[in-house]
């Protein structure tokens, strides 16, 4: 009896050029590129003779280590000049499209593939940075890979893939007012643990999801690696082909109603079944905060912090008791009484025009407490001339906040912005592992609404505790 | 990549699970454009400690390394691989892995060993009781053993991997033999591209 397919079948399917044995050929419909995790592999190329199967179906931009300083400043690690350097020759060399840092089309890689309309339904997209799911949110099969895999797809435009089980992630209801997309993000990851979706390309379905714009399905897909997960996905509805329409890349006029009911196509079909089901209610998350060095250790804003003493798993336990060591947390400490250094809004998870206005409707009017150091970064400089134009700038200069150049900046603190040792972050990234944010720094993963509110209140806050 | 049949050597057991690519390489060590040096940056947060287990003179000159569960999680960086493989080690020992580390050591030649948590246990265990121990990881017949304690497991591998192990292949020429196929692909794909939508200095045209 034929059965229906899902979203991923339906994708996975329309790449597959041959399929000996268990491994898969699979072509690779658009590969993005940037500077950290591309120069050995570029390197490799030439050091075989070998060029760029397909320059058109890639695209680079600078956004790992980019200074979120004033353009005119020169980038003074010289270590990270010359790898800004060698992206853009080798760009140049093979025949690919970059951005550099400046371009008036440069930010972090899942930032701009959207914004730009490169990012497509039904396609498939790979990226040498394990954050490629956000791509998913676009109905794409989108996924992180390795610099030996990012040789292989500008050899070859393909890769020789095991196809991954496929999930249900679905939240039944209506989130309740005041819940964002992160703290669903932070629901899910806290669900499934660090290694729940290991093997898995996710589907994220039900209401909650349908609810949410495109940028906050972005969110949500953007953490599925943080399960474990290769790849997250979104069905195409009206949301997905409104956020395309008019963007730079995509079809025009009647072309784009023709490209639009293709696109529609990508949904998984009714009677399509999952190797695994996971069910969520939405009514049931709350504002979460991690309080650990793992992104599934989260809490309720209104919790407090756990103890080892409630584990039963020796393991869970151990790493309990490490994870509070290194994070300088008691447990039973309420969350909103910890005091915090930081405040880090951006990151490809949580840098876009929404989350600007979030944080922004926060900081207006408000002033950032003293002794706090609170940074905007946002994630495009599409996104910054956006928030520019609508006033965000400057609400945010006025409550004191530093508003500062694209890039993917503290998330992973390999520019300058970095946390020193024992700053304690109240940050819109992806991982509070330990040092991500710079060496002996403590992270704790919020929603920008959350960032913005205990920025101003100097300690973890709940934005309604400013009204 | 080198043919690999058999790992032999010493190993070295790191009891934490949830070893992410931030803690096998920080990112700091992300900016340089060479694939070698890598070695010095392992666990570079924890090597101040004299107490970490690759400070302890026991374990010195490792070759395998035997870790708590979910190893390599989090980002997609190669260069943990390179760091994990220039430091000395060749083989990894878990209950389970980072799906993209996985994919990334089979391109390097980094052998990948999953076995139970239990196993893992014991074997660290008996690692713990004499450091000197040899350990064996055999790709071709998929078995890990400590001869001296009479330790031995089957473990799987998925077939291709084993044979790209055993026989050094390079995938990119593999996938080169298949020109035919993906041209003939290519001509059927419906897929926009970028062609036409950026000029020469990356401007929207």
């Amino acid at each position: 009896m034929p059965t229906g397919r899902t979203l991923f079948e339906k994708i996975w399917e329309d790449h597959v050029i041959e399929s000996p044995g268990e491994q898969t050929l699979l072509y690779i419909d658009l590969h993005l590129v940037h500077e950290v995790t591309s120069p050995q592999a570029f390197e490799s190329l030439r050091l075989n003779g070998r060029g760029v199967r397909r320059p058109e179906r890639t695209l680079a931009t600078a956004d790992h280590n980019v200074p979120t300083d004033p353009i005119s400043t020169p980038v003074s690690d010289p270590v990270s000049r010359r790898q800004l350097e060698a992206l853009e020759e080798n760009c140049e060399e093979f025949g690919i499209t970059v951005f550099p840092r400046g371009h008036e089309n440069q930010g972090i890689v899942h930032v701009i593939g959207p914004e730009l309309g490169v990012t497509q339904p039904g396609m498939t997209i790979v990226c040498g940075d394990s954050h490629t799911s956000t791509h998913g949110a676009f109905g794409a099969l989108a996924f992180g890979i390795g610099t030996s895999e990012v040789e292989h797809v500008l050899a070859t435009q393909t890769l020789p893939q095991q196809k991954a089980k496929s999930m249900a992630v679905t939240l039944e209801g209506s989130v309740r007012p005041g819940v964002s997309a992160k703290d669903i993000a932070l629901a899910i990851v806290s669900t499934l643990g660090t290694g729940g979706g290991a093997g898995h390309v996710i589907e994220y379905r039900g209401d909650a999801i349908r609810d949410l714009s495109m940028e906050g399905r972005m969110t949500v897909c953007n953490m599925s690696i943080e399960a474990g997960a290769r790849a997250g996905l979104v069905a195409v509805d009206d949301t997905t082909i409104e956020y395309l329409r008019s963007r730079p890349s995509v079809p025009k006029g009647d072309e784009f109603e023709t490209a639009a009911a293709r696109w529609r196509t990508f949904v998984s079909d009714e009677d399509a079944t999952f190797e695994t089901e996971i069910l969520l209610r939405a009514e049931d998350i709350v504002p979460s905060i991690t309080w650990g060095t793992n992104p599934a250790q989260v809490v309720s804003l209104d919790g407090v912090i756990p103890s080892p003493d409630e584990m039963d798993d020796p393991d869970e336990k151990a790493t309990t008791e490490r994870s509070l060591a290194y994070m300088g947390l008691t447990p039973g400490t309420p969350v909103r009484s910890i005091p915090i250094d930081v405040v880090f809004i951006g990151s490809c998870t949580n840098s876009r025009i929404e989350d600007l206005r979030a944080a922004a409707s926060l900081a207006q009017g408000r002033q950032v407490a003293e002794g706090v150091r609170a940074l905007v970064v946002p994630g495009s400089h599409r996104v910054k001339r956006q928030a520019e134009a609508e006033g965000l700038d400057q609400v945010f200069l006025d409550a004191g906040f530093e508003w500062r150049e694209p890039g993917c900046s503290m998330c992973l603190g390999m520019n300058p912005d970095q946390l020193g040792a024992e700053m304690r972050c109240a940050s819109t990234s992806n991982r509070n592992f330990e040092g991500r944010q710079g060496r002996g720094g403590r992270t704790h993963l919020v929603s920008p609404a959350v960032a913005a509110a205990s920025a101003v209140m100097g300690r973890f806050a709940s934005p309604e505790e400013l009204s | 990549m080198k043919p690999v049949r058999v790992v032999e050597g010493r190993a070295v057991p790191l009891e934490r699970s949830d070893v992410d690519t931030d803690q096998i390489i920080p990112s700091d060590w992300l900016k340089r454009v060479e694939r070698t040096g890598f070695g010095r940056g392992l666990f570079s947060e924890w090597r101040d400690d004299p107490g970490f287990v690759l400070n302890r003179p026991n374990f010195v000159g490792a070759s395998i390394l035997i870790a708590g569960p979910r190893f390599g999680i989090g980002s997609s960086r190669e260069h943990a691989v390179w760091a994990l493989m220039d430091y000395g080690f060749e083989a990894i020992i878990a209950p389970s892995f980072g799906d993209i580390f996985v994919n990334n050591s089979s391109k390097q030649g980094l052998v990948i060993v999953v076995l139970t948590l239990t196993d893992v246990e014991e074997l660290m265990a008996l690692i713990n009781a004499d450091p000197t121990q040899l350990v064996v990881v055999d790709v071709d017949q998929q078995r890990v053993e400590v001869p001296e304690a009479g330790f031995q497991r089957h473990f799987e591998i998925d077939p291709m991997t084993r044979e790209r192990l055993l026989n050094g292949w390079d995938d990119i020429s593999l996938t080169l033999l298949r020109e035919s196929a993906i041209a003939d692909f290519e001509s059927t794909e419906e897929a926009p591209s970028l062609k036409g939508i950026f000029d020469d200095a990356g401007h929207v045209r």
